[in-house]
């Protein structure tokens, strides 16, 4: 690790250990919007929260090795397209946002007929452009003079 | 009723956090005051029985609260919030609430257009849209989640219109910062050339 950037070690760690459960129940709050409390917005903010707090622990330099702002910018573009391309594949199977396939038992995982797939693209969007912008605020700091992390 | 009492004594809260934050000289003070109304209002939420909008509200605001932090802290310019004139600002904002307790007792909640509290105007007429989405959510559209029923089925275009401008402001964001950050990354003066 690089012991120059970022907080104390006993940070480190602690988020090395949660930032993953963090993102994982992002998820999960996405992929079950449909079912309990909780949606693709929701779930997108607690990606990018999880993303946040590698920022915030490792420094900005370790986070752009792994997650850089461009790859940010085309996960939010490819999930603003992939929302856009569930509601079209609703309109050639019918009507705009029609589900084009079956609906599903309700109170399983699988059900709910397209709503899931819109979840997951916008968890996808929202967590990708939230995690960007943090990213280029933190550009926006680093790049203020005689401001040194 | 308990929890109208309980929902009275939060909406106090953001009054004076909002006011705090709108007062305080320090930009930290004010960042913290706009935290501590923003999760007073998600308490609400779960009060009133929304656990969608609390989740998220929670989330957004935890956030938007160590974002916020951490611009300020780097940037710790106390000169630029001039001192604000305690009296005006008190007399401006009395004068509001009393055109807002007029509007209130011009149009009686309960007895002229606006429905009383917890009765929305959409369940109490009788072809009802919000009964026919309790009742006929589950087999329309599969989802056991009546909001989320309503965000991306009945709604959809709403929400399409929604992450439309997410993406639109996340833009103006990349564009913004990423232009100072480059200039005062690439010029040494600073980029004032910038016409």
């Amino acid at each position: 690790m690089n012991k120059t950037t970022g907080m104390t070690s006993i940070v480190k760690n602690t988020a090395r250990l949660v930032s993953g459960f963090i993102a994982v129940f992002g998820i999960y709050i996405a992929a079950t919007g449909h079912l309990s409390p909780g949606g693709g917005f929701a779930g997108g903010v607690i990606l990018a929260a999880a993303a946040a707090l590698v920022v915030l622990a490792f420094g900005r330099g370790f986070t752009e090795r792994v997650l850089g702002e461009t790859e940010c910018h085309v996960w939010d573009a490819a999930g603003a397209m992939a929302f856009l391309a569930v509601a079209l594949c609703g309109y050639f199977g019918g009507a705009f946002f029609a589900h084009f396939f079956a609906l599903g038992t309700v109170h399983e995982l699988r059900s709910g007929g397209a709503i899931p797939l819109s979840n997951l693209a916008i968890l996808v969007k929202v967590g990708a452009g939230l995690a960007g912008a943090f990213l280029a605020l933190s550009a926006y700091r680093l790049a203020k003079p005689g401001q040194e992390a | 009723m308990g929890i109208e009492w309980l929902i009275l004594v939060l909406i106090a809260f953001m009054l004076l956090a909002a006011l705090i934050a709108v007062e305080a000289r320090d930009l930290l003070s004010s960042v913290i005051a706009v935290g501590a109304a923003g999760f007073a209002l998600s308490v609400i939420d779960l009060l009133v029985g929304a656990p969608d909008l609390a989740i998220t509200q929670v989330v957004v605001e935890v956030i938007a609260l160590v974002l916020l932090i951490r611009v300020v802290l780097t940037r710790r310019d106390t000169s630029s919030t001039a001192p604000r004139d305690v009296l005006r600002t008190g007399a401006i904002l009395f004068a509001a609430g009393l055109i807002l307790v007029g509007t209130f007792l011009a149009v009686r909640p309960g007895k002229g257009t606006i429905p009383p509290f917890g009765k929305p105007v959409l369940a109490g007429t009788e072809p009802g849209v919000s009964k026919d989405y309790l009742n006929n959510a589950a087999t329309e559209t599969g989802a056991a989640n009546v909001v989320t029923a309503v965000l991306l089925d009945y709604r959809a275009y709403d929400t399409l219109g929604e992450a439309t401008v997410i993406f639109v402001s996340i833009l103006g964001v990349y564009a913004i910062l990423r232009k100072v950050g480059r200039k005062r990354a690439d010029a040494p003066n600073g980029g004032e050339e910038a016409a």
